[in-house]
């Protein structure tokens, strides 16, 4: 990794930081779904607060990277500073590099709550592999949702990002039973939940945490989703790149 | 004083060339924006480019710089292709005011552009060069406009290029500021740096230009030294009415009609008025007037596009 990566890291983390409501806002989310979905419902019982858990860190993963990429994106993109930066003796890997590193930092920023706070108030456990387990988890299902907020916020203006961004995440964290314990959603939600994105990322959490078979067909279909969302992302970026700048 | 300009700085393969655009055509969908264009900006030339809106001014600048890519025929910045960005490293370009990251300080900006050359000028020396050291903890979206217009210059030389290129950069200055900033420019090129200036002011491009580029429909309209092309652009409009169709007159570069008035455009006034009299020619309330500079670029956009003279390509 490249000094620059880390300069154009910085600077994204600055320009962050230094408007702290939307920081806040993307920790508090997740936080307050915690607080009012998970803790006052688990009661005694350690194997659904930890899936719950699980399912909280998922739905925070999907929130920040679609948020902050698809919105953040979008609205660089809209900023005469953007063609400047392309003046500067460097190609686009650094700056990308630093805004996918920012990134972590944002989301790691935005789960350390949910995490905290199942410690702190419920009767969540977790052994020390299956916390490794966990965070590979949280990894393979960051990536997803980041290429997805990556393409909406190279696919669209910002206005569009945001609306097209708020319409989604709703029904991806319904339909892939974030709000629901394992097993305990509706019907149709079950039958649909394995081959969402968020139901896929879920499942893989869950069996990372706590005894949940893992499900070769949603596994599958994640790793579909995968492809399909960087085959979307590399298109969005293409296609503005040809737009602006060719 | 200190250099700007990076010393024992190496020419590149085009003959003592920084710049060279070769019959560069660039479309935007169904628009010609730049018609089979030919320019060379030479090592230590300060160099002014006139012309209207749409003229044709930024897509060069954006091929020259490496933004765009050109639709047909080569560009070259430092004896390379501007979209590799080894070709940038002597490069130095005016971001638009408006386009400062907000939230970040002006120190912030300065490190950020600073940290993608391999020697940059230190972040206090620049800032003091250009009267911006109390500056440096504010962020830039609560500067004036005339401070962020400043900002947006001192980014240009940040890299101690050997060209740069400065996108109207006094627009929104007071006086005072502009005649700095003219100062700082003229500095920069006495040391042997390449200057590249877009304007829409005719004064402006006076006061520094040795060498003056008029682009006009996408094309090079004037090539020249200042006092020629003030001389090209110098039209005047003299307005008559007459109950007769006129004669012929010499040095005519355009006529137009609105309603009764006849509006008659001509780089001699004096000799256009002597000629109506010697030819005893009818008239009423005849008005003499300068153009303005937009006017005289569409009079010449329109006369050499008619009929190319020597100095248009």
């Amino acid at each position: 990794m490249t000094t620059l990566t880390l300069t154009h890291a910085r600077f994204q983390l600055l320009e962050t930081v230094r408007i702290p409501i939307a920081l806040i806002g993307s920790a508090f989310f997740p936080a307050a779904s915690m607080l009012f979905f998970v803790v006052p419902f688990t009661g005694g019982d350690p194997v659904y607060a930890t899936f719950a858990t699980a399912s909280m860190v998922i739905f925070a993963v999907m929130t920040t990277n679609l948020f902050q990429y698809g919105i953040g994106v979008a609205e660089d993109r809209q900023q005469p500073w953007d063609p400047f930066t392309r003046t500067l003796p460097a190609g686009p890997g650094p700056r990308f590099a630093g805004r996918i590193l920012a990134g972590l930092v944002l989301m790691t920023v935005s789960l350390l709550p949910v995490v905290l706070i199942a410690a702190l108030f419920t009767e969540a456990t977790i052994s020390a592999p299956a916390f490794l387990a966990a965070v590979g988890a949280v990894i393979a299902a960051a990536v997803p949702f980041t290429l997805m907020g990556l393409g909406i916020g190279y696919a669209l203006p910002s206005k569009a990002a945001i609306v097209v961004a708020q319409l989604l995440f709703f029904p991806l964290a319904f339909g892939g039973g974030l709000m629901t314990a394992p097993g305990s959603a509706p019907g149709f939600v079950e039958d649909l939940a394995p081959y969402l994105p968020t139901g896929g990322a879920v499942r893989l959490m869950w069996a990372a945490v706590g005894d949940f078979p893992p499900d070769v067909s949603s596994l599958t279909a994640l790793v579909g989703w995968t492809i399909a969302l960087a085959a979307f992302a590399v298109w969005a970026y293409r296609r503005d790149e040809g737009r602006r700048f060719s | 004083m200190m250099s700007l300009v990076r010393s024992g700085a190496v020419v590149g393969r085009s003959d003592g060339k920084l710049a060279r655009a070769i019959n560069v055509s660039r479309r935007y969908g169904d628009v010609l924006a730049l018609d089979n264009l030919n320019l060379d900006v030479p090592a230590g030339q300060l160099l002014g480019l006139l012309g209207p809106n749409g003229a044709g001014k930024s897509t060069l600048v954006n091929l020259f710089t490496g933004v765009r890519r050109p639709s047909s025929g080569r560009v070259e910045l430092c004896g390379g292709d501007p979209r590799d960005p080894a070709s940038r490293r002597a490069l130095g370009v005016t971001p638009q005011e408006t386009g400062l990251p907000a939230s970040l300080r002006v120190g912030e900006v300065v490190d950020f552009v600073r940290a993608h050359y391999p020697d940059p000028l230190g972040r206090a020396e620049l800032l003091d060069r250009f009267g911006l050291s109390d500056l440096v903890k504010r962020q830039t979206g609560g500067l004036s406009g005339g401070q962020k217009r400043r900002v947006a210059v001192a980014l240009a030389f940040v890299g101690r290029p050997r060209i740069v290129f400065l996108d109207e950069p006094t627009t929104g200055l007071d006086v005072e500021a502009r005649r700095a900033l003219w100062d700082g420019v003229r500095a920069f090129h006495a040391d042997g740096g390449t200057v590249v200036l877009t304007s829409h002011y005719l004064e402006e491009i006076e006061a520094l230009a040795e060498r003056v580029v008029v682009i006009g429909g996408g094309r090079v309209l004037a090539d020249d030294t200042v006092d020629a092309v003030r001389g090209l652009v110098a039209i005047r409009r003299v307005s008559l009415s007459s109950a007769v169709p006129l004669p012929d007159l010499p040095g005519l570069v355009g006529t137009e009609r609105d309603g009764d008035r006849l509006h008659l455009l001509t780089p001699d006034a004096d000799g256009l008025v002597r000629d109506l009299v010697a030819k005893d020619v009818p008239f009423t309330d005849l008005e003499v007037r300068p153009t303005s500079l937009e006017e005289a670029f569409l009079t010449l956009t329109a006369s050499l596009t008619r009929s190319p003279t020597g100095s248009a390509r």
